[in-house]
């Protein structure tokens, strides 16, 4: 029961930044029509600039963590304006390539920088463990904190684009780019606006990642990534709280996955189960089933 | 018209080629391509590669007498990009191959350079499928079944364990042949093995793996693997303050020297490798130098020392046997092949000599880490 528990927590805890991951896909694909499959690497990048604030300018966490977001947001911007605003007319599958092609120009960029060595990411906002049942159980500051960063980010984001002028813009471009232009909203800079949040989460995701599992090489955002698209495609792509629960279930079950049925098959079942989700629901758990007009 | 043109360019395109070989061959240096992942998630293996090779060229090249060019290439670890590399290196003039690093993409081109009669001293890629059924394929490390069988005798004879878990990589050549004869020899010896548990390359979480080690009451825990995913194993294990004996193979050298790590989570660990950037031999001390000034500041792991090893290596043997800048590549296969029987090298990572099949015969030393840095092991 013990071991359940820790196991729970820990899925948890994992799932919660998948979920962050996967707030910045589904928001850039609700509302560009992308698969941003640079995702990954940004997050890569936003450990990084964390990393360096934390070990060469010895900067306070906090403010590593905002140097982080500044920078990836500024990155994301870029890589939206200069990569892939000139396809915008372009048939899906050329963003899609460019989308892979950005990433590894991002993943080796990193390499020339940083270096394949991997760096080990200290660990941020250490406030001690709760040990429970005898110290059977022990719950990080780490998992508590991903958690709570999770929900705070969810509920920002519904607030954002539920309340605010710019988030309405946003369901507006999501729902007809071309209808949400004639209305006078600015398509180009709602997609940038679009991008710069993603990209500001995926700072906060690879703090958050690399600060729970330190190892940070250029390759890191890579699997987290592929991951975190599988937990949007999962929630239903284009729905934030979907990705949030798709994020958070993917934790679980690989965690349980591995605990009780086989470590070796543990990414096996947890593509088991998409698969199987998507057979009975093709748009995702909370995802709107899409109606191909003729 | 056009048709014309492109007869022609082919002409041109042929020429050219011939034109590179002839000039390579009248050349006075010895031409070793240099192959592994310079770029993408292996990277680390294949630069460290590169970078000792370099230091070993420059020395010889400082000293005078037969010189040594490094044709070198990025195979990002895939097979077919590695065969691309050797026949990219072959046509540029090479005459023999320090690589490949990494043992996947090394089975695969070992078999061309069979074919072709190119002789081939891998630094690196430990798998006993490298040199199986090849004579122009050798090794400088160790072969992965030696590692597991030198660890699990190290075991047994100083009595660390009762119980041992173990957490290897599954979808790893080399990882899995250390675990499969390590538990054979371990049964052999009588050891106990309680947990056996997997994760692959892509796994960030081990909390699993290690909780399963601590349930079934581990006082040892066996890994054999690469660095960096031990690093995420040893914080986990302090999470769930759980502190068994870690005993690691020479995959676990270059935990160290991970930017940022917390030296007091390695603290105990016992690891058995052939090179420790912290011996106070004189020749390491001087390697680990100018490694630091041809990689830009890292400290040599063992990759980097048997790369330097096998420069050396060959270039002893071309010495031995009169290879110069103009022995063809299957001439030099022919006399290389010869020359190995008989080669006797103390290097870097031991002294050495070879088998007619290609492995080496060398001792591993066992290291504890304390404070930092490498303790001999029962001192």
């Amino acid at each position: 029961m013990v071991s359940f528990l820790r196991f729970l927590i820990n899925g948890i805890s994992l799932g919660s930044v998948y979920a962050i991951i996967a707030l910045g896909y589904t928001m850039v694909y609700g509302i560009a029509k992308m698969l941003n499959f640079a995702h990954g690497d940004i997050i890569m990048v936003g450990a990084y600039i964390a990393f360096c604030a934390m070990a060469y300018l010895s900067l306070p966490p906090m403010l590593a963590l905002l140097c982080a977001m500044a920078v990836c947001t500024v990155l994301g911007i870029v890589i939206e304006g200069l990569a892939y605003r000139p396809l915008r007319q372009a048939t899906k599958l050329a963003v899609l390539i460019t989308a892979i092609g950005v990433s590894y120009l991002l993943q080796n960029t990193a390499l020339l920088i940083w270096s394949s060595n991997p760096k080990v990411f200290p660990t941020l906002f250490d406030l001690g463990s709760i040990r429970l049942f005898d110290g059977n159980l022990v719950i990080t500051s780490q998992s508590i904190i991903t958690i709570a960063a999770n929900i705070v980010i969810m509920l920002a984001l519904t607030l954002f684009t539920g309340r605010t002028k710019m988030g309405k813009a946003m369901r507006a471009v999501s729902e007809d780019k071309g209808a949400a232009e004639l209305m006078g909203i600015n398509v180009n800079r709602t997609i940038s606006v679009t991008f710069a949040i993603g990209s500001a989460l995926a700072a906060i995701a690879g703090v958050l990642l690399c600060s729970t599992y330190p190892t940070l090489q250029p390759t890191t955002g890579a699997m987290p990534g592929i991951k975190a698209f599988t937990a949007a495609v999962f929630g239903g792509i284009g729905s934030i709280p979907g990705a949030m629960i798709g994020g958070l279930l993917l934790g679980v079950i690989e965690i349980l996955g591995k605990a009780y049925i086989s470590t070796e098959l543990g990414d096996a079942i947890v593509f088991a189960v998409l698969i199987i989700v998507l057979l009975f629901k093709p748009a995702g758990l909370l995802g709107k089933p899409m109606r191909e007009k003729v | 018209m056009k048709f014309n043109k492109a007869i022609v360019a082919l002409i041109l395109a042929i020429v050219m080629i011939m034109g590179l070989g002839s000039a390579a061959l009248a050349d006075e240096a010895l031409k070793m391509g240099v192959i592994g992942p310079f770029t993408g998630g292996a990277a680390i293996y294949g630069l460290a590669c590169k970078y000792g090779a370099q230091v070993a060229a420059d020395e010889i090249n400082a000293k005078g007498g037969l010189q040594i060019e490094l044709l070198c290439e990025d195979d990002e670890h895939d097979a077919e990009k590695s065969v691309n590399a050797y026949n990219t290196v072959m046509d540029q003039g090479a005459q023999m191959i320090v690589g490949t690093t990494t043992t996947t993409p090394c089975i695969a081109v070992s078999a061309v350079a069979f074919e072709e009669r190119t002789f081939m001293l891998t630094p690196s890629a430990s798998s006993a499928k490298v040199p199986e059924g090849k004579d122009n394929m050798y090794q400088v490390c160790f072969e992965d079944p030696a590692m597991g069988i030198f660890s699990a005798q190290i075991i047994a004879d100083n009595n660390l364990a009762t119980k041992i878990g173990i957490i290897y990589n599954n979808a790893d050549d080399y990882s899995t042949g250390i675990y499969e004869n390590f538990k054979a020899k371990s049964e052999e010896l009588g050891l106990e093995i309680v947990s056996t548990e997997t994760f692959n390359d892509d796994t960030v979480d081990f909390n699993v793996q290690v909780t399963a080690a601590k349930d079934a009451g581990a006082d040892l825990v066996f890994l054999p693997i690469y660095y960096t995913p031990a690093s995420l194993i040893l914080a986990t294990a302090k999470s769930m303050d759980y502190a068994p004996v870690f005993f690691g193979v020479d995959g676990m050298d270059g935990i160290l020297a991970m930017e940022g790590f917390d030296a007091s989570l390695a603290d105990d660990v016992i690891l058995l490798t052939p090179f420790s950037a912290f011996s106070e031999d004189e020749h390491t001390v001087d390697f680990v130098a100018k490694y630091q000034e041809v990689s830009g500041g890292d400290t040599p792991n063992q990759f980097a020392a048997d790369a330097y090893d096998a420069v050396y290596a060959l270039y002893n043997a071309c010495l031995a046997g009169g290879i110069d800048g103009s022995t063809s590549p299957e001439d030099a296969c022919e006399t290389l092949i010869e020359q190995f029987g008989t080669l006797e090298y103390v290097g870097l990572t031991g002294d050495m000599t070879w088998t007619p099949d290609g492995k080496v015969n060398k001792l591993p030393n066992a290291y504890v880490i304390k404070d930092g840095g490498y303790v001999a092991f029962g001192e």
